[in-house]
C-alpha cells in the first residue's frame, strides 16, 4: 500500500467522466476579475435602464450622465464630492458593522437626523463657551450617545426576545425623524428667521478645511474610521465574532460567545456610528438644519455597501462613485428639469440588478464545483 | 371654542378617523396575505406611493374615481411583479429587494409628479358618496358611516372576502401552508411558486389601493412621499394581527383614532405640534412591541425562499 493521494487513473469510470467535464480551477486573477465584473455590472445596468427612463421623459441620457460626471469631478466638483463622501462613508460603515452580524438596522434615517438636529441646535452655544477642540469632541460625543440611546431598544428587544429588529429600528427611526422636526421647530429654532431652522453656525467655528482645499477634515476622519474598522472587522477577534454571529447566532452560542451581548454591542456601534455621521455633516458641511429636511443618505448608501460585500475598504471606491453621482446629479437634474429623486430610482435599480447578478453568479459557481448541469439532468430522468 | 359634542363635529371626527384608517387597513390586508404565504414585503411604502400617484393620474385623466382606484391597484401589481420574479421565482433576498421596491416606488412617483404636475399642483374634487337609505339618516353615525365614498364599502367587502378566502377555502389553506411549511404544500401537490406569486400580486394590488385611497379620498391630491410611514405601519399591523383580520381592522381603526385625536387636540388650546401627532402611532407601536408582543408569532417560513429539495 502506498500512501500517495488517489489520482484520476485510480478512479472509477463515473468519476472520470465527471472530472473530464469539470472546468479548470480559476486563477486568483480571474477570480478577482469576476468580483470586479460582478460589482460593476449591476451599476452599469442600472445606469442603462435609468437612462432609458430619462430618455422616455425627453432628456438625452448621454448628455445627462455626461453632465453628472463632469459636474461631479471637474472644477470644484471633486471637492464637493469628497465633502459629500464624509457622512456617506461613516453611515456605510455603520451599516456594514450591523449587516456583517446579520442585524438589519434600518433605523439609519432617524439616527442620522436627530443627531444632526441636536448637534446643529446646541453647537452655537457649546462652541461659544468651550475651547474649539473640546467643544467639537463634546459635540461628537453627544451625537454618538444619541445614536446609542436610539439603538438600545431595538438591540435589547432583539437580544432578549428575538423581536424582529427591522420593524423596531424602523419605528424608532420614524419617532426620531419627528423628534428632529420637533426640536428644530421648538427649542432649537432660530427666532430671527421666519423659516423654522436652527441658528447658522459661524463659518470659522465649523470643522477646518484640509489645507489647500475646500474639503473639511470630516473626510479625513471618515477615511481613518473606515481603515480602523476595516482592520477590526477583518483582522481582530471581535471581527471574527461578528462574522460568526452573522453566519449563525446558534453557532455563535455553541462557540461559547455571548450572542446577546454581541448583538447589543454591534447594534449600538452601528447606530452610534450613523449618528456620528450626522454630527460630521452638520459641523463640516451644513452648519444649520431646516425642518422636514431628510437627505435619506442611508437608503442611498445601502446598495453600495452590499456591492462592496460588506468590506469597509471596498466601500470607499463605490461610495466615491455614488458621491459623484449625487453631487453632479443634483445640479444636472435641476438643469434638466428632473426631480433629484431620480437618484432613488437608480439606487433601487442597482439593488435589483445586484441580487440578479449574484443569483446568476452563484448558479455558475454551483455548476463549477458540483455535477455539471448536463449530467444532473440525465441522472434525474432515470 | 368648538363644541366637541355637536353633531357636525362628531361626524367630521368619524370621517377623519376613517380617512386615516382605511388606507392602512387596505395595505395591511395586502401585507397580511403576503406574510401568511411566507413573503415579507417591506417595500409597502413604495407600492402605496405608486398606487397613490397612478390613482391620482387615473382620476385626473378619466374624471372617475373608480378608474383611479383601478389604475392605483394596477400600478401596485406592476411594481410588485419585481418582487414576484426576484423573490418568489428566483428566491432572492426579500429584504434587499423589498428595500429596493420601497425606494423605486418613492423615486418613480416623485420624479413623475415633479415632471408633470410640479407647476400646476392640481387637486381632485370630492367623490360622490354612496348614501345608504334610512341608515344615513341616523344622527352622527349616519353621515359619518353610511354616506361615505363607494370605495369605503368596497374596502370593507374586500376585508370580509379576504378573511373568508384565507380561512374558509382550499386556496386559502394552501396559502397559509406556504407560509407555515412550504414543503408540505409541495408534497400535497400544491404549487408554492403559484401560491406565493398570487399572494405577492394581491399584496401589490391592496397597497396600491391603499395608496390610491390616501390620495383620492383622504388627501384629495398626490404629494411625493405622502404616505409618511403608513406602509411600514402596515407591516407592523400585519405582524401584530398575525393573520387575524378582526385585529387588522381594530388596529387600523385605533390608528385612525390616534391621528384624528391629534388633529382635534391641535384645534384646542393645547396646540400640539403636527410632528407630535405624527409621532404618536409609532410610539404606540413601540410600546406595544416592547410590552406585549415580545415574541410576535410570525409564519415560520417568512422571508425564506422555498427551494424544492433543499434541506
Amino acid at each position: 500500500m502506498t500512501a500517495s493521494t488517489p489520482t484520476l487513473e485510480d478512479a472509477g469510470p463515473e468519476t472520470r467522466a465527471i472530472e473530464a467535464t469539470r472546468r479548470p480551477q480559476s486563477t486568483k486573477l480571474s477570480q478577482g476579475l469576476e468580483v470586479v465584473i460582478r460589482t460593476i455590472t449591476p451599476v452599469v445596468l442600472a445606469l442603462v435602464v435609468g437612462g432609458l427612463i430619462i430618455w422616455v421623459m425627453g432628456v438625452n441620457p448621454l448628455d445627462f450622465y455626461g453632465d453628472i460626471f463632469y459636474l461631479g469631478i471637474a472644477g470644484t466638483g471633486w471637492q464637493k464630492t469628497l465633502t459629500a463622501m464624509a457622512p456617506l462613508l461613516i453611515i456605510g460603515l455603520g451599516l456594514i458593522i450591523a449587516f456583517r452580524a446579520q442585524l438589519w438596522n434600518l433605523g439609519y434615517n432617524g439616527a442620522y437626523l436627530i443627531a444632526a438636529a441636536v448637534v446643529a441646535g446646541t453647537a452655537p452655544d457649546i462652541l461659544a463657551t468651550l475651547p474649539f477642540a473640546v467643544a467639537i469632541v463634546l459635540l461628537f460625543a453627544i451625537a454618538v450617545v444619541i445614536g446609542v440611546v436610539l439603538g438600545f431598544l431595538p438591540a435589547w428587544l432583539k437580544a432578549k426576545y428575538g423581536t424582529n429588529e427591522i420593524i423596531t429600528s424602523l419605528m424608532v427611526s420614524f419617532i426620531a425623524i419627528s423628534g428632529a422636526n420637533i426640536l428644530v421647530k421648538g427649542p432649537f429654532q432660530d427666532v430671527e428667521v421666519t423659516v423654522p431652522q436652527t441658528r447658522v453656525l459661524d463659518l470659522n467655528l465649523m470643522l477646518p478645511y484640509i489645507p489647500g482645499t475646500r474639503v473639511h477634515v470630516g473626510f479625513v476622519i471618515a477615511i481613518i474610521l473606515v481603515l480602523v474598522f476595516h482592520y477590526i472587522l477583518t483582522k481582530s477577534s471581535f471581527g471574527l465574532k461578528v462574522d460568526i454571529l452573522g453566519a449563525s447566532p446558534k453557532a455563535a452560542t455553541h462557540a461559547g460567545l455571548d450572542a446577546r451581548k454581541l448583538i447589543i454591542t454591534v447594534f449600538l456601534l452601528s447606530s452610534g456610528m450613523i449618528a456620528f455621521a450626522g454630527a460630521i455633516d452638520m459641523l463640516g458641511l451644513w452648519g444649520y438644519m431646516r425642518t422636514n429636511w431628510n437627505p435619506v443618505y442611508g437608503d442611498k448608501v445601502l446598495p453600495f455597501v452590499f456591492l462592496a460585500r460588506l468590506n469597509p475598504l471596498g466601500s470607499i471606491p463605490l461610495i466615491a462613485f455614488y458621491a459623484i453621482l449625487a453631487t453632479g446629479g443634483t445640479i444636472a437634474a435641476q438643469q434638466a428639469g428632473l426631480s433629484v429623486d431620480f437618484l432613488l430610482i437608480i439606487v433601487a435599480l442597482i439593488l435589483f440588478f445586484m441580487t440578479v447578478i449574484e443569483y446568476l453568479g452563484n448558479r455558475k459557481d454551483l455548476g463549477k464545483s458540483y455535477l455539471p448541469a448536463g449530467l444532473f439532468k440525465s441522472a434525474k430522468k432515470h | 371654542m368648538i363644541d366637541f359634542f355637536s353633531e357636525t363635529f362628531l361626524t367630521a371626527f368619524i370621517v377623519a378617523v376613517l380617512a386615516s384608517a382605511i388606507p392602512l387597513l387596505l395595505a395591511s390586508i395586502g401585507e397580511t396575505v403576503g406574510e401568511q404565504s411566507g413573503v415579507l414585503n417591506i417595500g409597502m411604502e413604495g407600492l402605496m406611493l405608486v398606487g397613490g400617484y397612478f390613482g391620482f393620474v387615473g382620476t385626473l385623466v378619466s374624471g372617475s374615481f373608480w378608474v383611479g382606484f383601478l389604475s392605483g391597484a394596477a400600478a401596485g401589481i406592476a411594481l410588485s411583479m419585481v418582487m414576484m420574479v426576484l423573490c418568489v421565482w428566483l428566491g432572492l433576498n426579500q429584504i434587499v429587494v423589498g428595500i429596493g421596491i420601497g425606494l423605486a416606488g418613492a423615486g418613480v412617483s416623485s420624479v413623475l409628479y415633479d415632471f408633470q404636475f410640479a407647476e400646476s399642483k392640481p387637486r381632485l374634487g370630492l367623490d360622490t358618496p354612496w348614501t345608504i337609505p334610512f341608515l344615513s339618516d341616523l344622527p352622527v353615525v349616519g353621515k359619518g358611516l353610511f354616506a361615505q365614498p363607494g370605495m369605503f364599502y368596497v374596502s370593507l367587502i374586500i376585508l370580509v372576502l379576504t378573511s373568508i378566502w384565507l380561512y374558509k377555502t382550499t386556496p386559502g389553506l394552501r396559502l397559509r401552508s406556504a407560509g407555515q411549511k412550504p414543503a408540505s404544500l409541495d408534497a400535497a401537490g400544491g404549487s408554492v411558486m403559484r401560491t406565493r406569486s398570487l399572494a405577492v400580486l394581491f399584496g401589490g394590488a391592496m397597497s396600491g389601493l391603499g395608496g390610491a385611497y390616501l390620495a383620492l379620498i383622504s388627501a384629495g391630491t398626490f404629494t411625493p412621499g405622502m404616505t409618511n410611514g403608513v406602509g411600514f405601519l402596515a407591516i407592523v399591523v400585519a405582524m401584530l394581527a398575525r393573520g387575524r383580520f378582526t385585529w387588522v381592522l381594530l388596529i387600523s381603526i385605533v390608528y385612525g383614532l390616534f391621528v384624528a385625536m391629534g388633529t382635534v387636540l391641535q384645534l384646542t388650546t393645547l396646540n400640539i405640534p403636527n410632528d407630535v401627532v405624527h409621532m404618536m402611532p409609532f410610539v404606540a407601536v413601540m410600546i406595544v412591541l416592547t410590552f406585549f408582543a415580545r415574541r410576535s408569532a410570525l409564519p415560520p417560513a417568512l422571508a425564506t425562499a422555498y427551494v424544492r429539495g433543499a434541506r
